[in-house]
């Protein structure tokens, strides 16, 4: 399938000075759910912002389904839907119109039915004719994303969906994206909430200090930069490892009554197996195990840390 | 989408705009109608009862196009001002920029919404001023042109205000600072030709001359200076809007970093 989005040598460069993004590549698969994963300032806003139509690029291309998003403007945009990170709602209008506007903003036709279908799904069915103003915070967010799907958009863009938001509209959200997915909807969403990204994502792309460092399918990912540890618990704590098992990452911890295995969780197996059956033949012998895997945490905060390029 | 164009979305933003002057119908409508009624009752009939007629034209008359210009101007300015910055300001101006929308069309929607409104109030004010003095209008295809070519304008001009504003006091500063003491002093409520040579020769650098001159000939074919230069003079103030704002889009000037 080609590519939905295809961004080559992007970069932004305010009139401050401050260098946004550095010469970022992306291509976005139709149908994919792509989580952008960095800390605050690390350039994913710009990113988006510049994709559509919101910043100015210094320099680099971006096409969306084929269409360049400055000279064939008009058939990028109308494939994009954004939920910005801000709750940046008009006040006086009611949902029903705020969302009826967004949709021909985006040249659509009316379809009440169609508008109808979202603000039942996001529960706003029944706020319809409210004052946006007189939402709360999280009825605001799904007023923005039912904004955002008005136009039926084959690219959404969600910015930091969840900062701030409580875990049932975060769970709706998670469902929403979903069935997003199946519909054929591309969906790209910036967060710094791993928990969201190990979740949500297909893929992953780190980005810090304006550069895209990593972009990987979530479960490479974690496979390859995943440490998994083998906790074993023994019957008889040992003072030091036997000199038998010396070809192992071994280490003691808890006084000795824990025997711990670190390993690379790519090629697990057949060393946990060799490692069990030397533990027999030493004679050392447990009565419980567990293993633990580092998270997508682990993994971002050592990326970002490191800074480095992998 | 239609061919080229997004009329959709052109009807989407001036339709907001509209019902968002229906919404505040008092401040929009009612406040400025009732504002010119007390220059009527002030001007027109308190005080102008004891006016000479000017070029044969009583008082209480001789200052109805320039009391609809007053309001024609600072409602142009505030309207179209207003509706591009408050977007700006609530934050909600990203959707309009990331739709499928040229900047001409953008411009088209919120300075047609602007100039719709404001041209009428200018036809309430007229209806009302009727009730208060006796009225003739000898030029009403040319009355029209000025109403419409000046809310036009000056909603252009309130949109590059309203896209340069930084806070709600830049937001006034033009319109209090400029369009008030520039109306008074465009011969609303006087000719120009009244004044000293000096001061005369001064207010032909006033523009709004141009504007309550041109308007005022189209009521009683009386005018300070001369028809085709107020035309012209309107038409170059248009343009020079116009160049302006072409700009701000091309630059991304306030609206796209």
């Amino acid at each position: 399938m080609s590519p939905i989005l295809e961004i080559s040598g992007l970069s932004k460069t305010y009139a401050s000075g401050f260098q946004a993004l550095k010469h970022v590549d992306l291509a976005i698969e139709t149908g994919e759910i792509f989580a952008l994963l960095g800390p605050n300032g690390a350039g994913k806003t710009t990113l988006i912002s510049i994709v559509c139509g919101l910043v100015n690029r210094t320099d680099g291309t971006v096409m969306v389904a084929g269409a360049d998003i400055e000279r064939d403007y008009r058939a990028a945009r109308s494939l994009i839907g954004l939920v910005p990170q801000e709750l940046s709602t008009d006040r006086f209008e009611s949902v029903w119109d705020t969302v009826a506007f967004s949709r021909g903003l985006f040249g659509k036709p009316k379809n009440p039915a169609y508008l109808e279908k979202l603000l039942r799904d996001l529960s706003l069915w029944e706020k319809r004719d409210e004052r946006i103003m007189a939402l709360s915070g999280g009825m605001k967010r799904r007023v923005l994303i039912a904004k955002a799907l008005a136009h039926e958009p084959r690219l959404l863009f969600l910015d930091e969906p969840t900062a701030g938001v409580d875990v049932e509209l975060r769970r709706d959200m998670w469902r929403l994206i979903r069935e997003l997915r199946e519909t054929g909807v591309t969906v790209i969403l910036t967060t710094h909430y791993i928990e969201e990204a190990e979740e949500m994502a297909d893929r992953i792309g780190v980005i810090t200090g304006g550069e895209l460092i990593l972009v990987e399918e979530k479960a490479a990912l974690m496979a390859k930069l995943g440490r998994k540890e083998l906790i074993l618990q023994l019957c008889e704590p040992l003072s030091e490892i036997p000199a038998a098992l010396g070809r192992h990452k071994l280490e003691l911890r808890a006084g000795g009554s824990e025997l711990v295995y670190v390993y690379d969780a790519t090629r697990e197996s057949a060393d946990v197996a060799s490692l069990v059956t030397e533990l027999s033949a030493a004679g050392v012998q447990f009565r419980d195990l567990r293993t633990t895997q580092s998270s997508l945490e682990d993994i971002f905060v050592g990326l970002v840390n490191g800074g480095g390029r992998s | 989408m239609t061919g080229g164009v997004n009329l959709r979305a052109v009807a989407a933003i001036y339709n907001f705009e509209m019902a968002r002057a229906l919404r505040t119908v008092m401040q929009s409508v009612i406040s400025p109608v009732l504002s010119t009624s007390l220059y009527f009752v002030v001007f027109g009939a308190a005080i102008g009862q004891r006016m000479n007629e000017i070029d044969g034209v009583p008082y209480g008359a001789f200052i109805v196009p320039g009391l609809i210009m007053l309001s024609l101007l600072t409602q142009s300015v505030a309207n179209a001002s207003f509706g591009i910055y408050f977007p700006r300001f609530a934050g909600t101006i990203y959707e309009v920029l990331s739709a499928p929308v040229s900047y001409l069309e953008i411009v088209i929607a919120y300075v047609g919404a602007a100039a719709t409104k404001s041209i009428v109030i200018g036809l309430i004010i007229l209806a009302t001023a009727s009730l208060f003095t006796p009225l003739s209008i000898q030029h009403p295809f040319w009355m029209m042109g000025f109403l419409v070519l000046t809310a036009v304008t000056f909603s252009l001009f309130g949109f590059i205000i309203g896209v340069w504003a930084d806070g709600f006091e830049q937001l006034q500063v033009i319109p209090l600072l400029i369009i008030t003491p520039l109306t008074f002093l465009g011969g609303s409520f006087y000719s120009i030709d009244m004044l000293p040579p000096f001061w005369r020769t001064l207010s032909l650098f006033n523009p709004v001359v141009y504007l309550v001159s041109g308007f005022r000939w189209s009521f009683y074919g009386k005018a300070d200076v001369n028809v085709e230069i107020s035309l012209a003079m309107t038409l170059a103030f248009l343009l020079v809007c116009l160049v302006a704002i072409r700009w701000i889009f091309k630059t991304g000037y306030r609206l796209k970093p």
